[in-house]
């Protein structure tokens, strides 16, 4: 599912409300600007699914420090997504300019 | 676009050539050199001689970088227009250069089709090319094989290599495959002892030229604008009597002396970036349509023995071919 499906479902799920608001798949955002993360830190629940969206002409990737999860060379307006399951911090950086660094963080 | 770009091209040299054989031509009869070599007389035109002593004295080559082949943003939409200018400045040169360094950054996202681009341009100017990856030639999944499969032959490790041209010593080498925390580039202890080796049986007086992407020196740490171990890779040329120092990846043209070494980066042909700590981030630079050549460029470097360092000249893409 894309990110812009899973985000119009999320907003259906919002509106009807109720028990379906629970079995809706959480996701979060992380923009690419100015060759930073934004957010930087990032807390979110189990099995959110992240989703970087590059916004910068240069291109950039999203690269977990500890090899978790890795993106290819996102372009201008690519995106790359990733569920996280396990609580926990997950450092990462861009593998072309590794001096920008972010976390996510996993918790219940 | 390609052909059409030739054809012009070679019309265009064609129309010289024969302008120049005019020239010979008016000069038969009052310019002659007679030259005695093992008692035999001979004589050539006198244009002919100088074009014969321009040929065996010195060096003419030229640097390119940065060619960011896939490319289409604001900063610059068209970047194989670019990239065609350039190569219509190299191939309107009174030298006929000997060869081209391409000093990385070739493809945008190391894609097979934006390599094939480039290549067929730059193959048009009848030259051999010698290239060095940029961090974006690096980027498919195998962290550079694709580079190293269609460059990489006769190369070492993750593409390093050297040889000797006019009297001249050249390094290509890589510090864009480990780059490090800080955002620099790396070179590594095999790299390092293998330049220590490639360079024992020198004499001093050979001129040296490395080309590598990134920066050999610090030029500015928040941008990540270096190399971590470039002094230790630095150590072994300096006892070298001239050292030069070519690098791409910040385009635009920054040089520094440090005694016998000479440290110059190079425009790139696709877009400019921003000057050091004068923007938030080094990201492309937008500048309006009409200036965006007169930021763009190559680099012809020549060398003649006797005559100390090499002389660099910088062109824009925006000066009359």
């Amino acid at each position: 599912m894309s990110f812009k499906a899973l985000a119009a479902a999320l907003m259906l799920a919002a509106i009807a409300g109720g028990p379906a608001l629970a079995a809706t798949p959480k996701t979060a955002t992380v923009h690419i600007s100015m060759f930073a993360f934004s957010p930087k830190p990032l807390v979110v629940a189990p099995g959110t699914t992240v989703t970087w969206v590059n916004d910068d002409e240069e291109a950039h990737s999203v690269v977990s420090d500890t090899r978790v999860f890795h993106s290819a060379a996102m372009d201008t307006k690519d995106h790359y997504s990733f569920t996280f399951t396990t609580a926990g911090d997950y450092p990462y950086h861009c593998g072309l300019h590794p001096n920008m660094v972010a976390k996510v963080t996993v918790k219940p | 676009m390609f052909s059409s770009d030739d054809d012009d091209t070679l019309t265009r040299e064609g129309g010289v050539a024969r302008r120049g054989l005019l020239k010979c031509m008016a000069w038969a009869g009052t310019g002659v050199v007679w030259t005695m070599a093992g008692g035999v007389a001979s004589s050539a035109l006198l244009g002919q001689a100088q074009a014969a002593t321009r040929k065996t004295a010195g060096l003419t080559f030229v640097q390119i970088s940065d060619t960011h082949i896939g490319f289409d943003k604001a900063a610059n939409p068209d970047t194989m227009a670019t990239l065609g200018a350039a190569i219509d400045h190299i191939r309107a040169m009174p030298t006929k250069p000997a060869f081209l360094l391409h000093t990385g950054d070739i493809s945008h996202l190391s894609k097979a089709d934006e390599f094939d681009a480039a290549d067929q341009a730059l193959k048009a100017i009848g030259v051999p090319i010698f290239r060095t990856p940029g961090e974006h030639d690096t980027l498919d999944e195998g962290h550079g094989k694709l580079f190293l499969d269609r460059f990489g032959a006769g190369t070492k490790g993750d593409g390093w290599y050297s040889f000797d041209h006019g009297g001249v010593h050249f390094v290509a080498l890589v510090n864009v495959v480990n780059l490090q925390p800080d955002g620099r580039g790396s070179l590594g202890a095999d790299q390092i002892a293998w330049l220590r080796d490639d360079v024992a049986h020198l004499s001093s007086s050979t001129p040296i030229v490395v080309f590598a992407h990134m920066p050999l020196w610090d030029l500015y740490g928040p941008w990540g604008w270096g190399t971590i171990d470039a002094d230790q890779a630095l150590a072994s040329l300096r006892r070298f009597g001239s050292v030069t120092v070519l690098n791409g990846h910040i385009h635009q043209v920054i040089e520094k002396v440090e005694g016998n070494v000479s440290f110059h980066t190079a425009r790139s042909t696709a877009y400019p970036q921003p000057a050091p700590g004068t923007a938030p981030s080094p990201g492309p630079l937008k500048v309006p349509a009409e200036q965006l050549r007169s930021v763009l460029g190559v680099r012809e470097l020549t060398w003649k023995p006797g005559q100390g360092p090499l002389a660099l000249v910088d062109t824009s893409l925006a000066q009359p071919v």
